[in-house]
């Protein structure tokens, strides 16, 4: 079944501002509101939309399956993997002040590489959560 | 005040909704004046928060579950006086509670006076990130963040292999039904 053509050029035209803000959110989080979950709820909705103009197969064919799966267990790696850093080179689990020679710097890098691991999550999650409810409603 | 009152009528038709897929819209609602109202609060980490997980996703995947399951709500088979009462006190208690809090806004409250001081005058010295939510969210107390990432990457396992498991007498008795209705 072919969708509506209104609902494909909207959906297409819509697509990458909807992509766009979610990466907005997400690297603007640290002057503004918006963050790693915000950012990967948003971008999680793209696929979500794609999937319902479009159908699943079209959506796999982005956002494959497997690479959304791992996706989900990748951020909390990242997340755990950054503070492991802080760990190895001698000071607290989780303290970035070592990532840089200067520590505000190395802060600002830590929450960067955290927020990117919470959004990996979040986004992994949310689609692969998706896709299983769609996949189960066949 | 509006937002309040609406969000009162939203809850009260979400109670007398018996189906679920008006519940999930009204939730959706709910979680909309929700943000707002944090938004009105200057909230707008959480009121972002809000509009994208309490009335997106959520609600994508609420509706994506009564897709699986039946949507129409069974009517109470007895008079739940009991939950009555007892939500009845517990939010009599809760609100009791609230009337010894200090005024809301107020710059001397405990809240105000532990930690928050450091945290919004040196998170730009500290970490060069002037919005002080993020770098209490990921610096400051990055542990609870990543509690939470942990958290949902649980939820999000769980549920995947709650619907995918089992697929063989499931997948049967979804055939039946659809055949039932048909």
């Amino acid at each position: 079944m072919r969708p509506d053509v209104i609902l494909r050029v909207g959906t297409k035209l819509i697509l990458p501002f909807i992509l766009l803000f979610a990466l907005y959110v997400q690297f603007h989080g640290d002057f503004g509101p918006g963050g790693g979950f915000q950012a990967g709820v948003i971008a999680a909705g793209t696929v979500i939309l794609l999937t319902i103009t479009f159908g699943l197969e079209s959506a796999q064919r982005v956002a494959p399956r497997a690479l959304v799966e791992r996706m989900v267990p990748l951020g909390v790696l990242i997340y755990a993997g950054t503070g492991v850093v802080g760990l190895l080179l001698g000071k607290n689990f989780l303290d970035y002040s070592v990532l840089s020679h200067d520590a505000a710097h190395g802060r600002e890098l830590g929450i960067f590489l955290v927020e990117v691991g919470v959004l990996i999550t979040v986004a992994g999650t949310m689609t692969a959560l998706f896709y299983a409810f769609v996949e189960r409603g066949r | 005040m509006v937002l309040l009152t609406l969000l009162a009528v939203v809850a009260i038709a979400i109670v007398r909704q018996r189906s679920l897929v008006g519940v999930v819209i009204l939730a959706g609602i709910y979680s909309f004046l929700m943000a707002s109202i944090f938004l009105v609060l200057d909230a707008v980490d959480v009121a972002l928060t809000e509009a994208s997980v309490g009335a997106g996703i959520s609600i994508v995947l609420l509706l994506a579950t009564l897709h699986l399951t039946k949507t129409v709500e069974n009517p109470p088979i007895q008079r739940n006086l009991i939950p009555l009462s007892l939500s009845l006190i517990v939010g009599a208690a809760l609100i009791w509670g609230t009337l010894a809090l200090p005024p809301f806004g107020t710059a001397d409250a405990p809240i105000h006076q532990h930690v928050v001081p450091r945290y919004l005058t040196q998170t730009i010295k500290e970490t060069n990130v002037p919005n002080a939510v993020t770098s209490v969210l990921a610096d400051y107390r990055g542990f609870d963040t990543l509690g939470e990432a942990t958290v949902i990457f649980t939820a999000g396992i769980g549920v995947m292999l709650l619907l995918r498991g089992r697929r063989r007498r499931p997948e049967r008795a979804g055939e039946k039904k659809t055949g039932k209705r048909i």
